[in-house]
């Protein structure tokens, strides 16, 4: 296998790996979101007083389970825009 | 559609010192944080019961009651630090919907550097409040095989402050990018409004966090 084919097949792996690893970082995400939601939405419909202190807490509480999200969209930016491997492929 | 995702074009050289795009428009936004910083203070001082000085008031008032009820007491220096970060990156979020701005926090060097501030800030807070042996004792106080996990959450919560906020801001960014590439104008503003609500909820975030981070070193020896 000479060098720009090994350089291709990095580049082909690289960028079907960066779409996979967004796509179940966001599977596990939206999973824990929608229970994040689920049980506000649960708590302010039992206290309905607490709803600012419950909505305020749910924002953050959602960002820091949104932030794996975007931990594996780093990852699949770094493999597309700074892969190592591939530094040196132009591609036609 | 012209990109730059990890790098940052060089402006100009000032000495031996690379002065980026980020560089510039961070400073630029800081100018205009203190300017409005100054207008406010002055609107308060002179007249105080203007709508200025309200707003003056409400946004020296908010960091404060965030802290309280974080820390579980008054703390004014951190109040300072937390809001700074706040109005900073809300700051910073809001210019990024200028046309030609890029929001600085979509650069990995700069939420790097608010992050080292924080780490480097809870030791300082930890030993000023319950000094050298106390604030590293609790490295060691339930057991000293815990010593290995404390240094990694440490390092990895630093590391994870850094990276949301950079990927947050730089996601936002590229998906408007993408879409006034392919379809122009009007189709991108829900995305960019969608863009500034979460550049401002992360704002409030790194300021919770860092005043939780900060919060923990504080309190340690009242448990």
């Amino acid at each position: 296998m000479n060098e720009q084919t090994l350089h291709l097949v990095m580049g082909a792996v690289s960028i079907a790996i960066a779409g996979l690893a967004t796509a179940i970082g966001a599977f596990g995400a939206a999973l824990g979101e929608s229970r994040i939601g689920a049980a506000a939405l649960d708590a302010m419909a039992r206290q309905p007083d607490e709803g600012a202190a419950i909505t305020r807490n749910l924002f953050v509480t959602l960002a820091m389970v949104e932030s794996t999200a975007i931990f594996c969209l780093v990852i699949a930016l770094i493999l597309l825009f700074a892969n190592p491997y591939t530094a040196g492929l132009h591609l036609p | 559609m012209d990109v730059t995702v990890f790098g940052d074009p060089v402006v100009f050289w000032f000495g031996p010192l690379p002065v980026t795009r980020a560089t510039l428009t961070a400073f630029a936004i800081s100018s205009g944080v203190v300017l409005a910083a100054v207008i406010l203070r002055h609107a308060a001082l002179s007249r105080p019961d203007s709508s200025l000085a309200i707003v003056a008031e409400l946004a020296v008032r908010w960091p404060e009651q965030l802290v309280a009820d974080i820390v579980g007491r008054s703390v004014p220096w951190l109040a300072v630090f937390s809001g700074t970060l706040f109005y900073f990156l809300a700051a910073s979020a809001i210019a990024g919907q200028l046309p030609e701005v890029r929001t600085p926090t979509s650069n990995l060097a700069v939420t790097s550097a608010l992050a080292v501030l924080v780490f480097l800030t809870v030791p300082v807070a930890g030993i000023r409040a319950q000094g050298l042996k106390g604030y590293f004792g609790h490295y060691l106080r339930p057991s000293p095989l815990m010593l290995p996990l404390e240094l990694m959450s440490e390092l990895s919560r630093t590391f994870a402050l850094a990276v949301r906020l950079f990927g947050n801001m730089l996601s936002g960014y590229l998906i408007v990018a993408l879409i006034v590439a392919l379809v122009g104008v009007f189709i991108p503003m829900p995305l960019m409004a969608l863009d500034l609500l979460i550049g401002v909820l992360q704002a409030y975030i790194f300021a919770v966090l860092s005043t939780v981070y900060i919060g923990a070193a504080l309190r340690l020896r009242e448990e």
